[in-house]
């Protein structure tokens, strides 16, 4: 039992950092939202030279040959920084979607796409049931889309699509307008619903991961303004009213982090239980980065509800990423009917009142 | 990160659950906060001392079986999975014992430990003072040197388990001209003493689970004085560590209270009683939450093993749990609805009664081993870096 991260892991979460730290700062995430496409291929190529997109490709189709454990840190700090580029679709749902697909026999389909997307060549955007449009449509040479109990790729020429404007403008959101058909399904059925559940917990656990790092920065900007600012002759963080607002999202913080934790392990060892260990990170981080949203607003008092101050950025992210992959309602409710109706799995360790 | 059990870690599950299936007591034990109930848990606790389960992270020649704290987390989890009686000497086992082993001299070691781990004493807590309670650096009490004594003079109050306990530590003034953190001395005091006197107080239930505790010329070797003379209060942060953190509210406690209030919500829906459509959502919460503090703890206590430290982040823990525990029997009242107000005595109260014994011991949560507000000012200081003044 080692419920912790080894020295390269965190090494690789400190080469993102500071990577991000210096190519994505907020005022460059601004400069992106004024972009019509709001996306950098440049700043993709950069990720792309420190390895992001390619973590969990095979080493044989030039990736790292990494797990969701690996890369959990190195994703924290892509939602720290409030990263726009589409790290989640690319290189935490499609790449093992398409390992998956490789693995069964759809390896001369897979394997031109895993090269493609480990060089940093090919960006993939992913269709669920729990959201009506497509993160990121206008940028995609691959899409992977759910419809029925099929999973269909299409490449970019084959989808029309239509920008919804939203309200993260790191978000881009698309409906779009694709034609289903048996060449272009890549499985159905029983293989078809499996795959594309695989996608949406794979989803949820990457926006999980980033509303970590998310929630970390609007305690620590709230911190930060609450040491600086000051009012009745001294900084306003000395007043308990506004210590104890950032020291609640902090308590949710650290144990949402736990679970996070938990499911990227889970997904990584491909647990019996993943799909609830992942509803439960996606619902706890969610309601904790909303919170941790609201209670920084309220410190930082009007200059936070500004547009000129970076606050929103994050608050934004932070809603978007919680509707993202099945929204932490929508996730709370599926860890209830596995928790009350059925009888979820039982733990791979801790406490088991039923076990024999 | 690896998940999985050793197969000795495994194989001591399988005794601890075998040990405590044939050996918990078949009926619920009375209150330990009754002279039976009282008397009743030393019992248990002697039981669970013969069987070699007191305090399985504790050294061998002091009454334990030296596991590791992964070992304890699972002797924990097999304790309330066996609905095994609450420990009447937790201010002992968990909260002094280890500070002992940290401050202690051989002797003390081997006096106080083995006697703890049997529960033949059984301790209270002498921290709060009437003008000292969040603000513990405001202690009166003075604990002045006498050649090779320390003569008591002052109160304490809210003493946990202090009606029926037979020793008392806490924090004494040595030095009459210090104020504040200086000049405080960590006591053991024999509440026999003569010049002793203990005062129960009732909580809201009527039961007597806290004293006050009146000192007039107590006279103490100075040889129950633990760590150095005027070095008090950074023993008593430790032992305050211990009570937050880890040792205290073990994740069994609360994941088995999850248990029970899914248990309680099918049970509530089967027979088609009314239930508030929130109390779903909030039941789904718990249990979260119940799960989440687990793993933190199993992240800790991986961190421990690997040669880690534990710090303000113990102020995290006692807020988690403590809100936790009152949120789980809230919701477990109100899905009781009408039926949640009956007496664990009343004929139709079933096990029903537990979930209000339950309730009323959790509103204390908040309020002891530092209040939640003053754990809020740790987390803000000391972790998020606000400024004190």
């Amino acid at each position: 039992m080692e419920f912790d991260f080894s020295e390269d892991q965190i090494l690789l979460q400190k080469t993102v950092r500071d990577f991000l730290e210096q190519e994505c700062t907020a005022e460059k995430v601004r400069a992106l939202w004024d972009r019509e496409t709001g996306r950098s291929p440049e700043l993709w190529s950069q990720l792309s030279e420190i390895g992001l997109p390619a973590l969990l490709v095979p080493e044989a189709q030039g990736g790292l040959g990494l797990d969701e454990s690996d890369m959990l840190l190195a994703l924290e700090e892509t939602g720290r920084f409030a990263l726009a580029e589409p790290i989640v679709s690319t290189a935490v749902v499609a790449v093992p979607v398409l390992n998956q697909l490789a693995q069964s026999g759809q390896g001369e389909f897979a394997h031109p796409w895993l090269e493609r997307i480990a060089a940093g060549e090919a960006i993939v955007a992913v269709s669920h049931e729990q959201h009506p449009f497509v993160a990121d449509a206008h940028i995609a040479d691959l899409f992977l889309l759910s419809s029925g109990d099929s999973l269909y790729a299409l490449e970019a020429s084959a989808v029309t699509c239509t920008a919804q404007p939203a309200n993260d403008q790191s978000q881009r959101l698309f409906s779009i307008d694709w034609q289903t058909d048996a060449a272009t399904c890549l499985a159905s059925g029983s293989t078809g619903r499996a795959l594309q559940a695989d996608l949406l917990d794979r989803g949820a656990f990457g926006c999980a991961a980033q509303l970590l790092g998310v929630t970390d920065r609007l305690i620590e900007m709230g911190a930060l303004y609450a040491t600086q600012r000051k009012q009745f002759g001294v900084a306003i963080g000395t007043f308990q009213a506004v210590k104890h607002r950032l020291a609640n999202a902090k308590v949710d913080l650290e144990y949402a982090r736990s679970v996070v934790h938990r499911a990227a392990h889970s997904v990584s060892v491909g647990a019996l239980a993943r799909s609830v260990d992942v509803s439960m990170a996606k619902a706890f981080v969610g309601e904790a980065a909303r919170f941790a949203a609201g209670e920084s607003l309220q410190v930082h008092g009007a200059i936070g509800y500004t547009y000129e101050q970076d606050l929103h950025i994050w608050m934004k992210r932070a809603w978007s990423l919680d509707l993202a992959f099945g929204s932490g309602a929508w996730h709370r409710a599926r860890v209830g009917e596995a928790v009350i109706e059925a009888n979820q799995p039982a733990p791979h360790f801790g406490f088991d009142p039923r076990g024999a | 990160m690896n998940l999985t059990y050793t197969a000795e870690q495994d194989a001591f599950r399988k005794e601890a659950r075998a040990w405590l299936e044939e050996s918990v007591p078949a009926e619920p034990l009375p209150s330990f906060d009754t002279p039976e109930g009282f008397e009743a848990h030393r019992e248990w606790e002697k039981k669970l001392h013969a069987g070699g389960f007191a305090m399985v992270p504790w050294p061998v020649e002091y009454g334990g079986r030296g596991a590791n704290l992964l070992e304890w987390l699972i002797f924990e989890e097999e304790y309330y999975r066996a609905g095994a009686p609450g420990r009447v000497n937790q201010n002992g086992i968990f909260l002094l014992g280890p500070t002992i082993m940290e401050y202690g001299t051989p002797e003390q070691k081997s006096r106080f430990l083995p006697k703890m781990a049997s529960s033949e004493e059984v301790w209270a807590q002498g921290w709060s003072e009437p003008n000292a309670g969040s603000d513990m650096a405001a202690i009166q009490t003075t604990a002045l040197r006498d050649g090779d004594h320390y003569v008591i003079n002052g109160q304490k109050t809210w003493a946990s388990r202090g009606a029926y306990a037979h020793w008392l530590f806490g924090l004494f003034r040595t030095d009459a001209d210090s104020t504040r953190h200086k000049g405080l001395t960590f006591v053991l005091v024999p509440l026999d003493t003569p010049g002793v006197t203990v005062r129960p107080i009732e909580k809201i239930n009527g039961k007597k689970a806290f004293a006050e505790v009146f000192f007039d010329d107590a006279r103490v070797p100075i040889d129950h004085r633990l760590g150095e003379e005027g070095a008090g209060w950074s023993v008593a942060m430790a032992t305050a560590g211990f009570e937050r953190g880890l040792m205290l509210r073990s994740p069994a406690r609360f994941q088995s209270t999850a248990h029970r209030l899914v248990d309680l919500y099918r049970r509530t829906v089967a027979e088609s009683r009314f239930i508030e459509p929130a109390l779903r959502d909030r039941v789904t919460q718990c249990w979260i939450r119940a799960e989440a503090y687990a793993l933190n703890t199993y992240q800790t206590v991986s961190r421990l093993l690997a040669g880690g430290k534990i710090g303000a982040e113990a102020s995290l823990n006692k807020i988690f749990w403590s809100e936790l525990d009152i949120e789980m029997h809230t919701v477990a009242l109100a899905l009781l609805d009408a039926r949640g107000e009956l007496l664990p005595s009343a004929p139709a109260a079933d096990d029903v009664g537990d979930w209000l014994e339950g309730y009323i011991f959790a509103l204390a949560g908040p309020i002891y081993a530092g209040t939640n507000e003053i754990q809020r000012n740790i987390i803000a200081e000391r972790i998020l870096g606000l400024p004190r003044k």
